[in-house]
């Protein structure tokens, strides 16, 4: 059997094949509640990851000619980035569990050789406390680290840190 | 939604990928997490993902000329297949490309590097596969450049992919080599996949089969995509 192909960093020049219109997942007219979310990355110094491209993607509402589900931003050189897209539903779990409404987070940038992937929840969502993955993560102060918070209208925030000090959960699969 | 398009992909082969953190490669240091990731049961969120089409994301097949006006450099095409881990090709799946100039230099505004850029090199490309998973694309072969990483640092040619695959899993963003390059040995991001076979599958073999004469060199470059668990039947 073939071995998938090695991962290798994105690097400093991803920009390249930036499109700023990637981070609106309502450009092809998608209908829905649309809501955006910011987010900003720094690393294990507290500096913003300046460099880096975080892509967003969710599996509600399902995508279609209408709606990419998937979408791409830079990291801005405050480590801010943007994303404008339909807020996602429910979505089934394994066995007969049901997920809380997420997005999925990749994190790529120079200096990391393989993407980091998490989650953004909405803080105060009561599907949360039965979420099977949420519920993988013990420490209270952990699972916090996959909030997204109310940041102004139709707005969500989440802040995602690299190493150290509040660090993020990241996942395998 | 069939049954097939939720299968869970296979495990992770050890060794085949990188660790997130790899001292010889600097800028790793402060950029890896130092708890464990968790590991997760694949749910709909990562067996199924976005779908790219020609239609919404249009082709750029030949990043060697823009507007009819050559780029500088040794003109290459490239092609190979995208396959997964069960050996079937991966259909109408997007590939974006991007790299240096023929001096080694990325059109990007964060590249110093004293090297002349190319008017008529922009660096970009994006290509399907098609329905038994190749693709092709033309360009012109990327030349080395230094970066900051140590003393007397220089990456070796090489060309960046960026692919989806079929699910949230599939995600890949790689970096394809060139052989013969002697500053293969000193790289440490080709060096952070532990497994030696695994590294060498990043180095495209030169063909004379896909070599165009009077034309361009031709090099075959596979992708291998993680493939989906299969039971003992289909086997």
């Amino acid at each position: 059997m073939p071995i998938a192909t090695a991962s290798q960093t994105i690097g400093p020049y991803w920009h390249l094949i930036e499109h700023p219109e990637f981070a609106d997942l309502t450009r092809f007219g998608a209908a829905g509640e649309r809501i955006t979310l910011t987010g900003r990355v720094i690393d294990g110094d507290g500096a913003p990851l300046a460099d880096g491209c975080i892509e967003l993607w969710q599996a509600s509402p399902t995508a279609g000619e209408t709606f990419p589900g998937y979408g791409r931003a830079a990291a801005d050189r405050d480590g801010r980035f943007r994303f404008t897209t339909i807020r996602p539903g429910p979505l089934p779990g394994p066995g007969n569990a049901q997920q809380a409404p997420h997005f999925a987070l990749s994190v790529m940038a120079r200096g990391i050789l393989t993407r980091l992937v998490t989650r953004a929840y909405f803080a105060g969502e009561a599907l949360n406390e039965t979420d099977p993955i949420l519920s993988l993560i013990e420490d209270p102060a952990r699972r916090a680290t996959l909030m997204a918070h109310p940041a102004g209208t139709d707005t969500w925030h989440i802040d995602i840190r690299l190493q150290g000090e509040g660090e993020t959960v990241f996942m395998e699969f | 939604m069939s049954a097939s398009a939720t299968t869970p992909f296979r495990d992770i082969t050890p060794g085949s990928q990188p660790p997130n953190d790899f001292p010889e490669y600097g800028s790793t240091h402060r950029r890896h997490p130092k708890l464990p990731l968790l590991r997760i049961p694949q749910t709909v969120t990562e067996t199924t993902g976005p779908r790219f089409t020609r239609a919404q994301y249009p082709a750029m097949i030949d990043m060697s000329r823009i507007g009819g006006r050559e780029a500088v450099g040794e003109r290459i095409v490239v092609r190979g297949r995208v396959l997964d881990e069960n050996g079937r090709p991966v259909p109408d799946t997007m590939i974006e490309i991007w790299q240096a100039n023929a001096a080694g230099r990325y059109a990007h505004e964060r590249d110093q590097h004293d090297a002349p850029l190319d008017p008529n090199f922009k660096g970009e490309g994006r290509v399907f596969t098609d329905a038994e998973g190749w693709y092709e694309f033309t360009s012109i072969k990327p030349g080395s450049y230094p970066w900051r990483n140590h003393f007397n640092a220089w990456r070796p040619n090489h060309i960046h992919y960026s692919l989806f695959g079929p699910g949230f899993a599939t995600r890949l963003i790689t970096q394809m080599y060139f052989p013969g390059d002697p500053l293969l040995e000193l790289d440490p991001i080709f060096h952070s996949v532990p497994d030696e076979a695994a590294r060498n599958r990043l180095i495209a073999k030169f063909d004379i089969e896909i070599t165009r004469p009077e034309w361009a060199l031709g090099y075959r470059f596979d992708f291998v995509l993680r493939g989906r668990e299969t039971t003992a039947m289909e086997e």
